[in-house]
């Protein structure tokens, strides 16, 4: 019963655990135990490439709790990936002890060089990696609750709490470009050296990284599945559909609200603590509004309200952008660009939804006599995103 | 008491200075006679002086220049000033502003420019000896401006050699403001100079009159104050600070409107596209950027074919800005908005991939530089009134976009299609059934936010990079400025933009301009919290589409 | 259906993992590739595009002198799209995939501090071409750009002897290289008898267009009967705003001067330069040098770029004395050999375009004359002085608390990029 509840019955969700726990296996069977000359080799670089997809696709995963369960457009989720990331980077700094290029056993160099004495009170505590994936959880979190709390209490809804969302990023990005922050500034945390003692720039830390990512990944996904299949889930799609009546049955329509942001920020929170020490550097950049936006829209081409589509969109698009950039830079925005047009006139469902419509047209055409039935695992119906805008 | 090293440097060629100078006022007064040989010798040597590499060698050969009284010392000075003053081999030669090539020593026209031809050395502060010499020499200039400059320029270098041309020019002008600015110039040189104590306490209360910046600088540097003097130039100096701070803050707010002119401007198109009509426009940015780069490209055709016109190329941009503009507006209405009417969300994302696909368009065909767009001459420059320093550019886009706010008020409540835009927004049925052709109307009003924001941008290519990347710096704050005054009300945008504007300059002196701007973005996160419908939010039946 | 669409799914994602792996096997062994990593869009694609073709324009004139070793030299450009974490990726693309002997490239100081770790770790070459603050030296990465100490403080002494400035406002963007300068030169200034209430600092953020308050400031701290000049480290797109609000407040050279560390000519090109005659720049190197090499320079660039009109400015300079050093240097090893070309690059001494010859010095740092121009009205720099010598980078300042006991030498037996003189060890300041 709970293992059916777990992982639930449908094909897509076994095919999609299957696929990544099998990719997962294979490359890091193919790093590790091949050599380099190897036709079958997994260069690190391209594990490390894949962990960063998979950290990308676990905000995805995030941002369709909230958006294509509850409805919640924000466009601000890069702020609780960002700030996972920061508290991974400072665990990280402080590993560095002893080996920056000041040699100060405390100080991050930025701090020596603007002649900090010691270290600030935030920054205490952040030596201890407990502490610190305590406070990866626990500050996007917060925020994310306090945030909410307000934005959900005063019922600032749709567009407005969009756009509120994109202010609160805004705002931080801000804040973490001023060096008085005490966060390193412009050039942020870098020149990580290792990870609870392990040597980060080993092959099999990056595979640990990379695998780590598929299985929070995979743990997210069930996560939200079981919630989005669970009675608390059925009520947030209430909300997303029907929100007035939702609360005129008697639901407590704030409290569904913020509990699944502030999950939903801790997802987020997650996924940045583990991109930080694949990509080796975290930065203000990533609290640009344009990067919440961009993983919005790799929610809307995987398809929204899916789960396993918010996964996949963030995976292609991203694919796309890392083979694009090599090719054709020029290109490169006008195919993002169009991609977003595109998508959201001619595919609202995503690929997760129209694919399979169209091969099931193909196949319809080719059988005419053939009924045609409708899919278990369909994702919400056409008319579901309206509720959005209320 | 500190002194300019300026000052220091000249004091030795002072006294020939003097001499030569009052020679040259003859000169210019007009009552030259023919010119006596020790003269040319000495503006021979003068001028071989502009041949050396040293600085100091070219400032002295300045100088000696203008106190040589050589007929042709302005054009001389002022070629240096501009640097078309050549060395020619052992020739000095200038470039005269209508492009011809003359012997600095005898003013002879050449044919052409001599080859081997170098800019004499020039820096700030050879330029500051050549205004300085100018003002001497132009004091008594037939035109009323250039005496003007004049005065103002020995009230800044103080050059003691100029107290006697200063004196006869007081004599003689006419002009009231000319004559004020003679008086503290004169003021100016008692205080630096070695003149009594009375006379230094009556310049002392000339130059506290004038009561600005300038006034309290160089009251501050006065050298070696009697105590008489010192209490005087303490409680001028308190006067003026007291004043000062007055105006300081006088000016935060005006400079308040000034940013809130063009957050106003940058939000007045998004007021249309997203207040009335709820389309979230992402790609509004690159509406002010389309228009920014119709300013350039007219910018570009003026140049090139027709300077002369450079003065009028705003008021030629407006319109073409508007209509360019205003025709992509309507293509992505179109295009794209209209079959997404009701999904707000998807519109958001559907504009946001466009203005990707804009920015990349406009970095393809003009490059990812800077485009350089230039101000007509009355969009340049500063008055000051009282202690402000008002900038044309930036008071004249206070006044266009209360213009342009009027207009759209106008348009939007006196004519039809003001009245069937209202319509359709707040009733799409209603409307049609009425006979008003909605898709029709849904166009022309995207179109009207679009064209807006494109006039938007010819003001904003006046003091902002016209790049790329403009739209995407005012994106963020025009929907701010749009959701804190009230969705679907022009006066809640223009009570918002002020707001912010004021707000964020009143917190800039205080907080830096970083945490100002974080200040207020915070505030407008709780404000909507507070109310979510903004300052001036819509009642009524529209509320709930 | 579902099961079917997922196949095709798990083939997509197969295929497209195994063409990422893929690129690295085709490798042709009679070129030699030289990485360009410059970002071609995004923020920084203003300035940085420009090197890239500097680059291509290097290698293709190397490549008609026979190349290197008797080989080919064959670009690989990428881009890392102004995106930090992608410039780490594509670093390590580049050395790991496409097997280059030697990188070219990055502008910002984060940039720089992103690939940092991957250049060390594959142990590979990075020429890094753009003035920065110090405080660094890899063995992997050499600096043609200029240190502070190269740029800022020569600036500040001009102002000092030739315009007798004894007020000063240290005006930047809120960054590190801004911080930096402006901790070294308020020290210096000190030292040399500025007093703190002499002394303006001021930051602003990336892109800040609204400099009303700002300017006005200005003009108010320069009323107080002291000549004042403005330090400007601000940065790219701030600067165009700022300097149309100098101009319309009437702010002209002759009264309150801006020497600014981050505006050159490719800047210039955007602006109406006519009211700001006189301000001025430090570089090491302006398009309006007076040599034959510059001369020749610059007919080679416009040409090679079509465009009779293009400028040229110091980091593209210093990707010229950068790719020539590394020529030598591997010419000297006889090998492309990160190790052997590291070892050979000290030392290694080219003409620069500016008459004279830069040298690798044992810190990665190179030697240069330092430069100032008065912006003139065409959008050039007319050069009022230059260094009679040359003048060596300081990696580690001598005016920052943290920094002034250090020193770099990657020569053996020291080999070490912080070593501390007093306390004898190699590592940093700490105990």
């Amino acid at each position: 019963m709970i293992t059916k509840r777990i992982f639930g019955n449908d094909r897509l969700t076994l095919w999609f655990l299957g696929i990544l726990f099998g990719v997962l296996a294979l490359v890091a069977v193919l790093n590790l135990a091949t050599t380099p000359d190897s036709a079958f080799h997994v260069p690190t670089y391209a594990v490390a490439l894949m962990g960063k997809y998979l950290c990308y696709a676990i905000l995805a995963l995030s941002i369709d709790l909230v958006w294509g369960y509850v409805g919640i457009l924000s466009l601000g989720h890069g702020a609780f990936f960002a700030l996972g990331g920061y508290a991974m980077g400072m665990y990280l700094m402080r590993q560095i002890g002893p080996r920056g290029v000041y040699g100060d056993p405390i100080l991050p160099d930025f701090m020596v060089f603007l002649n900090w004495k010691e270290l600030p009170w935030y920054w205490l505590g952040f030596d201890n990696f407990f502490f610190a994936m305590f406070m990866v959880a626990l500050v996007p979190a917060l925020l994310a609750f306090v945030f909410g709390y307000l934005a959900f209490r005063s019922r600032v809804t749709g567009v407005y709490l969009s756009i509120i969302t994109q202010a609160m990023t805004y705002a931080l990005l801000l804040a973490f470009f001023r060096n008085d922050m005490g966060f390193g500034g412009n050039n942020g945390l870098t020149d990580f050296k290792d990870l609870l003692g392990f040597n980060l720039q080993t092959d099999g830390m990056r595979v640990t990284l990379f695998v780590s990512s598929g299985i929070l990944l995979a743990a997210c996904y069930l996560l939200c599945r079981w919630i989005t299949l669970s009675r608390f889930g059925k009520v947030l799609i209430a909300i997303r559909d029907a929100e007035s009546r939702t609360r005129f049955m008697g639901y407590r329509v704030e409290g569904y609200k913020v509990a699944a942001f502030t999950l939903s920020g801790i997802m987020a929170g997650l996924a940045g603590a583990l991109y930080v020490p694949q990509v080796g550097i975290i930065n203000p950049g990533e609290f640009a509004p344009q990067n919440s936006i961009e993983a919005v829209v790799w929610v809307a081409v995987g398809g929204r309200g899916t789960l396993v589509g918010a996964a996949i969109g963030a995976i292609v698009v991203n694919l796309g952008k890392t083979l694009f950039t090599g090719w054709l830079p020029d290109l490169w925005l006008f195919a993002l660009g169009g991609l977003f047009v595109f998508v959201t006139l001619l595919m609202p469902k995503g690929i997760l939804g129209t694919v399979p419509q169209l091969l099931e047209m193909a196949r319809n055409r080719r059988a005419q006599n053939a009924v045609a039935e409708k899919a278990p695992d369909a994702p919400p119906s056409a008319d579901a995103p309206k509720g959005a805008g209320e | 008491m500190m002194r300019s090293l300026f000052l220091r440097c000249l004091r030795p060629l002072a006294a020939p200075v003097l001499a030569a100078v009052m020679a040259a006022a003859f000169v210019l007064a007009g009552l030259m006679a023919a010119a006596p040989a020790a003269r040319a010798d000495a503006a021979g040597d003068a001028l071989a002086l502009f041949a050396s590499k040293s600085y100091d060698d070219i400032e002295k050969g300045i100088a000696d220049l203008a106190a040589s009284g050589h007929p042709q010392a302005i054009d001389i000075l002022s070629a240096l000033g501009d640097r078309r003053l050549h060395v020619a081999g052992d020739a000095i030669v200038f470039e005269d502003a209508a492009g011809t090539w003359h012997d600095a020593l005898t003013g002879a026209a050449l044919d052409g420019e001599p080859a081997g031809a170098k800019a004499v050395r020039a820096n700030n502060r050879i330029r500051r000896a050549v205004d300085a010499a100018l003002g001497q020499l132009t004091l008594m200039s037939a035109d009323a401006g250039k005496r003007y400059d004049a005065a103002l320029s020995v009230f800044k270098s103080r050059d003691q050699a100029s107290l006697p041309l200063v004196r006869s020019a007081l004599e003689t002008e006419q002009d009231g403001k000319v004559k004020r600015a003679l008086q503290q110039a004169l003021a100016a040189l008692t205080l630096y100079g070695d003149a009594d104590e009375t006379a230094k306490l009556e310049a002392i209360d000339v130059i506290a009159d004038m009561g600005n910046q300038d006034a309290l600088a160089t009251l501050v540097g006065v050298p070696e104050p009697t105590p008489a003097m010192a209490e005087a130039i303490s409680s001028a100096q308190d006067a003026i600070e007291s004043s000062l701070a007055i105006w300081s803050g006088v000016q935060s707010v005006y400079y308040g409107i000034s940013l809130g002119s063009v957050l106003l401007l940058a939000a007045i198109g998004l007021a249309i596209t997203f207040g009335v009509m709820g389309v979230i426009n992402m790609a509004h940015g690159e509406m002010v950027m389309i228009g920014a780069y119709t300013t350039f490209m007219v910018q570009e055709v003026i140049r090139n074919s027709a300077p002369f016109l450079f003065d009028y190329s705003l008021a030629i941009a407006l319109p073409l800005a508007f209509l360019v503009a205003g025709a992509v507006g309507v293509a992505i209405e179109r295009g794209i908005i209209r079959f997404l009417y009701g999904r707000p969300l998807e519109t958001l994302l559907a504009t946001f991939g466009l203005s990707l696909v804009l920015q990349q368009a406009v970095r393809t065909i003009f490059g990812p530089t800077n485009r350089e767009v230039g101000n007509p001459s009355w969009m340049s420059g500063a008055f000051d009134l009282g202690g402000l320093t008002l900038t044309y550019n930036r008071m004249w886009i206070i006044v266009f976009a209360f213009v342009v706010l009027a207009i759209l008020m106008v348009v939007l409540r006196r004519t039809a299609f003001g009245l069937q835009m209202r319509a359709v927004t707040q009733n799409r049925r209603m409307a049609g059934s009425m006979g008003i052709r909605t898709n029709w109307v849904d166009s022309l009003t995207f179109g009207l936010g679009s064209g807006v924001a494109g006039i938007a941008g010819v003001a904003l290519s006046q003091i902002d990079n016209v790049s790329p990347n403009l739209g995407q710096g005012y994106i963020i704050d025009s929907f701010m400025v749009v959701v804190f005054g009230g969705v679907g009300n022009l006066w809640g945008t223009l009570v918002g933009a002020l707001t912010l504007g004021i707000t964020n300059k009143l917190l800039e002196p205080v907080a830096g301009a970083v945490l100002g701007k974080i200040i207020v973005l915070v505030a407008l996160v709780l404000f909507i919290q507070r109310k979510p419908r903004g300052l001036f939010p819509q009642k009524g039946r529209a509320v709930e589409r | 259906m579902s099961t079917r669409f997922t196949k095709w799914l798990a083939g997509a994602v197969l295929g497209a993992t195994a063409m990422v792996g893929a690129t690295a096997g085709a490798k042709a062994e009679d070129t030699i590739k030289v990485g360009v990593l410059h970002s071609l869009s995004g923020t920084m694609a203003i300035s940085e595009t420009t090197l890239k073709d500097v680059m291509l324009m290097l290698i293709e004139e190397q490549n008609k002198k026979g190349g290197v070793l008797g080989m080919k030299l064959e670009p690989v450009v990428v881009d890392p799209a102004s995106d930090w974490p992608l410039f780490a990726e594509k670093a390590r693309e580049l050395i790991s995939v496409n097997k280059v002997s030697a990188v070219f490239g990055c502008w910002t100081s984060v940039s720089r501090k992103s690939v940092l770790p991957v250049f060390e770790e594959l142990d590979s070459i990075l020429f890094y071409p753009v003035q920065y603050e110090g405080e660094e030296s890899s063995r992997n990465i050499f600096y043609t750009g200029a240190a502070p100490n190269q740029q800022a403080i020569p600036a500040v002494d001009y102002l000092m002897e030739e315009e007798g400035v004894e007020r000063w406002v240290l005006a930047g963007t809120d960054y590190v290289y801004p911080r930096t300068t402006n901790k070294i030169l308020e020290a210096y200034l000190k030292a040399k008898g500025v007093a703190a209430d002499d002394i303006m600092i001021n930051y602003t953020p990336f892109g800040h267009s609204d400099w009303q308050t700002i300017v006005a400031d200005i003009k108010k701290f320069g009323s107080a009967g002291k000549k004042t000049a403005v330090v400007s480290t601000i940065n790219g797109d701030a600067n165009v705003p700022f300097y149309k609000e100098l101009a319309n407040q009437g702010i002209a050279a002759t009264d309150i001067p801006v020497v600014a560390f981050s505006v050159g000519e490719e800047e210039l090109a955007g602006l109406d330069t006519s009211n700001l005659v006189g301000h001025l720049a430090a570089w090491n190197y302006f398009m309006s040098v007076d040599t034959p090499e510059n001369a020749e320079f610059i007919e080679k660039w416009q040409a090679f770029t079509e465009n009779p009109k293009r400028v040229s400015n110091d980091p593209m300079e210093a990707h010229v004395i950068g790719f020539n050093m590394w020529v030598k240097a591997v010419e000297k090893a006889g090998t492309t050999d990160p190790d052997a070309v590291i070892d050979a690059l000290i030392g290694v001494s080219v003409p620069n375009l500016s008459g004279g010859y830069s040298t690798m010095m044992p810190n990665h740092h190179i030697t240069k004359p330092v430069l100032i121009g008065e912006i003139e009205a065409d959008g050039q720099f007319n050069i009022v002085s230059q260094t009679s010598g040359l003048i060596m980078g300081d990696e580690w300042s001598d005016y920052l608390e943290g920094s002034k006991d250090l020193i770099s030498d990657w020569r053996a037996p020291l080999s070490c990029g912080n070593f501390n003189v007093a306390t004898g060890k190699c590592g940093g300041s700490g105990e």
